[in-house]
Formats: C-alpha cells, sequence, structure tokens
C-alpha cells in the first residue's frame, strides 16, 4: 500500500538511471542521512559514539572496500587487516612528516597508498584464482604486519614499537586521539563513510562493475566477449585496498588513537571483515553496513543486556556471547544464504504486493 | 499469538531493566576491574582478578568497605584485547555516582590506550609494574602511576643478579644474554635498556621475538640452542610462559639461568613443564604463599560466606597475591584521598592525590595485615615509580613452591633515568604535554 510504484513514470534516461529510482526508497534514504546527520550526535552520549557507532562506520567501509573485490570482483582476499595496516601506518607517517596538509587529504592520500599497495599485491590473481588466491592474499596480511612490526622507519623508532596518533585537526576542531571532539569524530567519520559509500555504489553499477561482476560470474566468457581481466581484476583490488586504506587510516587514528601491528591488525581483523560481507551479503554496499552492525553491535548489545540488565558474571556473559554469535551466524546462514542484504531484498518484493498479494 | 506475546514481554523486559538497574543508590567507591578470564592469556587473568576481587570484598564485608563507604566492585571481560578493553573503560567511567575511581587495566596495550584519557577524564591509571615504563616520570604523566618498579628497573636488576652470579660486573664482558619476548608493545619494552645495558658491561645481547599467542616457539629454542647464550631472560605472558619453560626444558637449558620477568613467573607457567622446571628464576615485588593474615581474613570473611571469585586452595599463587598487593594499595590510596580532602565521597582526581602522597609503610603493611609482604612504597609529585626494588624468586618443583632467593636489588639508575627523561619528553613532545612543576 505504501511501497507501489504505480505512477511513478520516468520520462528521461537520467530519471530511468538514478541511484533510487523509486520515490519512497529516495524518501527512507533522505530519511536516514537526515537521522545520521541531525538526530544521532544529540541523542547518543560519548559511550555510545566511541565504543559502539565509530567501530560500526569505519568495519562498515572496510567492508565496502572488501566487498568490491570478493563481492563485485569474485576475488576472495584474507589480506584486509594487513591493508588497514597499510593505511593506518600511512596517515601516521604522514601525519607526523606533513601535518600542514590536513587530516582528510591526508586519509585520502593513504588510500591511495594502500590501493597501490593493494594492486602489488593483486597481480598473483591474474594467474591464480579461489582458494588458492586467498592464501597469496594470506600471505599479505602475515607479510605486511611483520613489516609494520620489523621496519623501526615505519614506527618512527618507537620504544614499545607502538604508533600513537598526534592531535588533527578539521575545521579547528581536533579529530584524532584521545583528547579529539567526539561529535566531531562522528561528523567526519559518517561523512566520509557516506562519500565513499555513494561512490562505490555507483562504480558498481556502471561500467567498470559491470566488468567487475563479469569477471565474478564467468572470467572466460568476459574475456571473450572483450572485459579486459588484467585491468577488471587489478582495478578491483585498488578501488577495493583504497577503501580499505581509508577504513585502516581512520580506524587507527580516529577511533584507536594508538595502534601496534600484532594486535590492531592481525588475522582476526581479515576475518572479521570477510564474514560481515558474507553475513551482510556478498555484491551488496547495503550488505556491507548490515554485516558490520551485525557483528559489531551483536557482542556488545549481548555483553550489555547480560552483564547490565541481567546481573550475569562477567567471564560467563563473555562464554556465552562467544556461543550466541556462533549460533546467531550459522542460523542466519541457513535462513538466507545469500546474507541479510538479501533478506532486505525478499521484505521489499513482499512490501510491494502487500497488502494483495496473489 | 502467544509467542509474539512472550516475545513482546522479553523485548519489554530487556529494555525497561537496564533502567531499573540504573536507579539511585547510596554513594558508592566504583572501582573497575578488567578482567580477563577468556582467551589465551586467560591462565594468568583470572589468579590476578581473584586476588584483586577477593580483597575488595574482604573490605566490604570486614570494614564495611574503606573507612565506611562500600565498595562497588564492577567486574568488565576483555579478554586482554585493547578494543575490548577500550569499550570496558568507555562503559564503565561513569558508573555510579562516584564514577571510576582508578583503573587497573593489567594489558600493556590498554594502559597505553588509557594513558591519554585518563587526564581528559581526569581518572587515575594504576599500571602496576607494567605499561608505560617513562610513566614514572610524574612530570608529564601525573595520572599516571606504575610503582613498585617498571620493566628497566626490573631488566638492570636482572644484570647485576647475572653479574653477582658470574663474579661480578666485570664479569660480564664477553657473555651472551638472550630476551625471548612477547612480540608487542608490552614485550619490546626492556630491549632499549638491555641494548645499553650490553654496551656499557659489554655483553652481548639477542632479542629473540615470539608471536602472540606464543604457543609456536620451536624455532625460537632452537635458535638458542644454537646460539647458546649463557643467560635466558624472558618477557611473557599467558601460555607463552608455559610452553617456553617446557621447550627451555626439552633442550635442557639450565633453568637457574633462565630469568622470567614477574609476569613470567607464576605457578601455571611452571606447573606444566613438572619437575624439569625446577630452579627457574623470576622477578618479584612481593611474597609468594597465602599464610599472611590478610590471607586468613579472606578466606573468613569472604570464602566461608561463599563469595570468593576462585578456589580457596589457590589463595596465595603468586598471581593472586599480584592481584592482592594492587588492591591493597589501591584501598590505601582511596583512604588517603578520603584523608587529604576531608570528604568520604570521592572522585578519580582525588584518588589521583591520594595515590601521589601515598606512603605505604612496613609498620602499616603490619597493620593491614601484610607483614613483610611487600618493599615499603612511597609515591611523590615526580616520582611514580616509587622505591623500583626488584628481588628474585625461585620455583621449587618437588615442594612446588616458590620463595624469594635474593634481597631486593637497587635498579641501576644511571641507565634507566637518561632513558625515562628521553622517552617522557619524547612523549610530552609528540602530544603537546607541558611538564608541570613538582614545587
Amino acid at each position: 500500500m505504501i511501497y507501489r510504484e504505480t505512477g511513478q513514470f520516468k520520462s528521461s534516461y537520467q530519471a530511468d538511471q538514478a541511484l533510487f529510482p523509486i520515490a519512497q526508497d529516495r524518501y527512507v534514504i533522505f530519511a536516514v542521512l537526515f537521522v545520521t546527520f541531525a538526530i544521532v550526535p544529540m541523542l547518543l552520549n560519548a559511550y555510545w559514539l566511541n565504543a559502539i557507532v565509530l567501530p560500526f562506520l569505519i568495519y562498515s567501509l572496510a567492508a565496502i572496500g572488501l566487498n568490491i573485490l570478493t563481492g563485485y570482483c569474485g576475488q576472495v582476499s584474507l589480506g584486509t587487516g594487513g591493508f588497514m595496516a597499510v593505511g593506518a601506518y600511512s596517515v601516521y607517517k604522514l601525519m607526523t612528516a606533513f601535518p600542514e596538509l590536513g587530516f582528510i587529504p591526508l586519509v585520502v592520500i593513504s588510500g591511495f597508498i594502500t590501493a597501490a599497495v593493494g594492486t602489488l599485491f593483486g597481480l598473483p590473481s591474474l594467474r591464480i584464482k579461489g582458494f588458492y588466491l586467498a592464501v597469496a592474499t594470506l600471505a599479505a596480511q602475515f607479510f605486511l604486519v611483520w613489516l609494520f612490526n620489523k621496519v623501526g622507519w615505519f614506527y618512527n623508532y618507537n620504544a614499545s614499537g607502538m604508533i600513537n596518533s598526534p592531535p588533527m585537526t578539521v575545521f579547528g576542531v581536533i579529530v584524532t586521539g584521545p583528547r579529539g571532539d567526539m561529535t566531531a569524530k562522528y561528523y567526519l567519520v559518517v561523512t566520509l563513510v557516506a562519500v565513499s559509500a555513494l561512490a562505490a555504489k555507483n562504480i558498481a553499477r556502471g561500467r567498470i562493475g559491470r566488468n567487475w561482476m563479469a569477471i565474478r560470474d564467468m572470467d572466460i566468457a568476459a574475456e571473450l566477449i572483450g572485459v579486459r581481466p588484467l585491468i577488471a581484476k587489478l582495478s578491483a583490488f585498488a578501488v577495493s585496498s583504497f577503501f580499505i586504506g581509508m577504513a585502516g587510516a581512520l580506524y587507527f587514528a580516529v577511533w584507536l588513537g594508538s595502534a601496534e601491528p600484532t594486535e590492531a591488525f592481525d588475522i582476526n581483523q581479515s576475518f572479521l571483515v570477510l564474514f560481515m560481507i558474507i553475513i551482510g551479503g556478498l555484491g551488496s554496499i547495503l550488505g556491507s553496513f548490515l554485516g558490520a552492525a551485525f557483528l559489531v553491535l551483536m557482542p556488545i548489545l549481548l555483553k550489555n543486556i547480560m552483564v547490565d540488565g541481567l546481573g550475569t558474571n562477567a567471564a560467563l556473559a563473555a562464554h556465552i556471547e562467544i556461543i550466541t554469535v556462533g549460533v546467531l551466524i550459522i542460523g542466519f546462514l541457513i535462513v538466507e544464504p545469500h546474507g541479510l542484504a538479501r533478506l532486505w531484498r525478499i521484505a521489499k518484493e513482499k512490501l510491494r504486493l502487500w497488502p494483495f498479494p496473489h | 499469538m502467544k509467542t509474539r506475546r512472550l516475545t513482546t514481554t522479553i523485548v519489554a523486559a530487556l529494555l525497561v531493566l537496564p533502567l531499573l538497574s540504573g536507579l539511585a543508590r547510596a554513594y558508592e567507591l566504583t572501582i573497575p576491574s578488567l578482567d580477563y578470564r577468556t582467551g589465551p592469556y586467560a591462565p594468568n587473568g583470572i589468579p590476578f582478578a581473584n586476588g584483586y576481587g577477593d580483597y575488595l570484598n574482604m573490605l566490604n564485608e570486614r570494614d564495611g568497605g574503606i573507612n565506611g563507604v562500600k565498595i562497588n566492585l564492577t567486574a568488565c571481560e576483555t579478554a586482554y584485547n585493547t578494543k575490548r578493553g577500550v569499550e570496558c573503560y568507555e562503559n564503565t567511567k561513569g558508573e555510579g555516582e562516584s564514577g571510576a575511581l582508578v583503573y587497573q587495566p593489567l594489558s600493556t596495550g590498554i594502559t597505553y590506550q588509557l594513558i591519554p584519557k585518563s587526564s581528559v577524564d581526569k581518572i587515575p591509571v594504576f599500571s602496576m609494574g607494567y605499561g608505560r615504563t617513562s610513566a614514572s616520570n610524574g612530570k608529564i604523566f601525573p595520572w599516571v602511576f606504575n610503582f613498585p618498579a617498571t620493566y628497566w628497573s626490573q631488566a638492570t636488576v636482572f644484570v647485576q643478579y647475572i653479574a653477582e652470579k658470574e663474579g661480578g660486573m666485570d664479569k660480564l664482558k664477553g657473555k651472551k644474554i638472550a630476551l625471548v619476548y612477547h612480540n608487542s608493545a608490552y614485550g619490546k619494552e626492556p630491549i632499549r635498556t638491555l641494548e645499553s645495558a650490553a654496551e656499557k658491561f659489554g655483553f652481548e645481547f639477542l632479542a629473540l621475538p615470539v608471536d602472540h599467542p606464543g604457543q609456536e616457539q620451536k624455532s625460537t629454542w632452537l635458535q638458542i640452542r644454537k646460539e647458546r647464550p649463557d643467560w635466558v631472560l624472558m618477557w611473557g605472558w599467558g601460555v607463552m610462559n608455559q610452553v617456553a619453560i617446557k621447550e627451555a626444558a626439552s633442550i635442557r637449558y639450565p633453568m637457574d639461568h633462565f630469568i622470567g620477568v614477574w609476569w613470567s613467573g607464576s605457578e601455571n607457567d611452571v606447573l606444566p613443564a613438572g619437575e624439569a622446571a625446577h630452579g627457574y628464576l623470576s622477578g618479584a615485588f612481593h611474597q609468594p604463599g597465602g599464610g599472611f593474615p590478610a590471607h586468613d581474613d579472606i578466606r573468613k570473611y569472604v570464602y566461608d560466606k561463599g563469595m570468593g571469585l576462585g578456589d580457596k586452595d589457590r589463595i596465595g599463587e603468586v598471581l593472586y597475591n599480584r592481584g592482592l598487593v594492587a588492591a591493597m594499595w589501591t584501598s590505601e590510596a582511596i583512604r588517603k584521598a578520603m584523608e587529604i580532602h576531608g570528604t568520604k565521597e570521592v572522585r578519580g582526581e582525588h584518588v589521583r592525590d591520594g595515590f601521589e602522597a601515598l606512603d605505604v609503610d612496613e609498620a602499616r603493611l603490619t597493620e593491614l595485615g601484610l607483614p613483610n609482604f611487600t618493599i615499603p612504597v612511597k609515591i611523590t609529585c615526580e616520582n611514580h615509580e616509587g622505591p623500583g626494588k626488584v628481588a628474585l624468586q625461585q620455583w621449587d618443583a618437588k615442594a612446588k613452591k616458590w620463595s624469594l632467593v635474593s634481597d631486593f636489588y637497587e635498579p641501576l639508575r644511571d641507565i634507566t633515568g637518561p632513558l625515562v627523561e628521553e622517552d617522557s619528553a619524547q612523549y610530552a613532545k609528540e602530544n603537546s604535554v607541558v611538564p608541570r612543576s613538582c614545587n
């Protein structure tokens, strides 16, 4: 009844190719943007922003990056943690060497550096596929973390081998490290994530994205119809690493404030982001957000319900939480193997017919 | 229909419950406990958390808290994970009317995260014998306390002990000392000190990293077998400790030439290696054993009432006592804060002042039921490390007991002093901190 396209006529190609061709979708998106930009910062306190919303947004960005590579182009990658580390160390070196450039340009430059590194590690994808490629990217993960731990230049020869983000400002407000203003951090991250998501969505439905999907669905057929695998695969690695690098830069500089490579960027990061896109939905930008929300929010929500709500012992709650999250992941994948984004699509189709299904 | 009603009830209950639990209570001293009872570091995290919690619960049961004000011990599980630790910090820092009064993160990674936050939120961090060594410079780190001694002091004490066994400082020349360390900020702490000691005394220094969590150390010990160092030092934590001791035993490395940091010397670390661990050494700043009057009070007031956090027969283990001594100094600092500020309703900033004026001497230790348990501690504005003295303890595998085998050594301050100055000055520069004056 409320979600029906009847009567919405398109009279130009431009209108027909809009990002959200259905009017109701547009209203929903505008409402979501209004809530995130105007209402969320007023409603939430520092704990919510710092412990829940920031990691959710930053992981969403990383998941968008990995989804481009794995979901759209079909190249499995286990190097996300390593690429996030590249972004983090790039922004750290840039912040300490060229602080006058300003924080946002530095984050974008770190993205480009990561894109270059990602392209380099994407070269093996031209020869190997599937599980074998996963192993090659796994090598990137271990090599990069080892490199940042081993070579003193990357952490400015700090005695403990950690990197600490110096205070950086955007429009005169500190946005990095513990002294940063919480609301400003939120606005910075949410803006970057929104712009990146929009860019990713547009790239994915354009010519480049169609090339990626052709390669994903059948690379030989794609080659025969004129898609060049070299360019398609490497561009997927580059674009994907660009977003992951930005996510890594924000993860370190804005959220954590200080990091050591072996813990902050270990293999678990790669798995976590991979699980996010599998649960959220491969080949879907919305799925990246849903997956990140599921894996970031669920453990904290469970913990808060059990420890603060029901007064469970903290250690017992931690064990129950591990079990519950695992069961929920399996449950969701059995109910809907294509991820949360697919559930959303089904809901939309049902809504179109409601209240008079055939 | 029924299921729907049930779901509605559960959802409503979940929404209302947190609100109810937040209702006003009488003033309490909120002390968060960042535990780790899960993950690869749990074997060491559990006894510490038990000792810390049991002592504070004992104060609640025996004396009604500190000066009659109840302690609200808030446990939060970190799994030794920095991100979860920070989430715990954010979640507990505003708890209750007092807000969190002091944090004991028991993780170098979490400590590094909390150091800059502490001055913003005005909550002191008590990283007892771990964390950032240069935080002992109270002029630059007014909110961080790392008494009774730091890693750097401890490293120089080990060098002195080795020299003593070898027959004098001049005998160190040409010797080879290896460091097996957890490849993280924690394990890297002593490297710089040992490097300058190596330069000064002319021994050869060999650093061998072990990656988290430390279950795989074959290659490390193969290297030790090849290089044949005269002494091996270890900066390990969690399962890494037991694995290292077992590996050392399997290459028949002499245990009395193998010294662990004080986080690598508890019952959990040596028991898996059995008889082979006999003679293994580690640093210490308090006595092992559960025979002190304070332990009796814990048994009587906490365990006999069924409120104990752990097993009754594990009271007095090394890490249990480590947690206990941390709780003792923390509660004394709060007592001091109440005295200085003339109020029973203290806040984090008052407790900081309490820490800075802390003076627990032997007489006070006896009053607390811990005679000769640890070294007297006196903190000043510029020195947050306190005495910096360290002793060595040795494991007797037959009696299954640790015992102190040396006196407390003074650290080599001519080595650590300049390093602390340099490192804290670098922190001040990077984070634009203006050193405060201490007069």
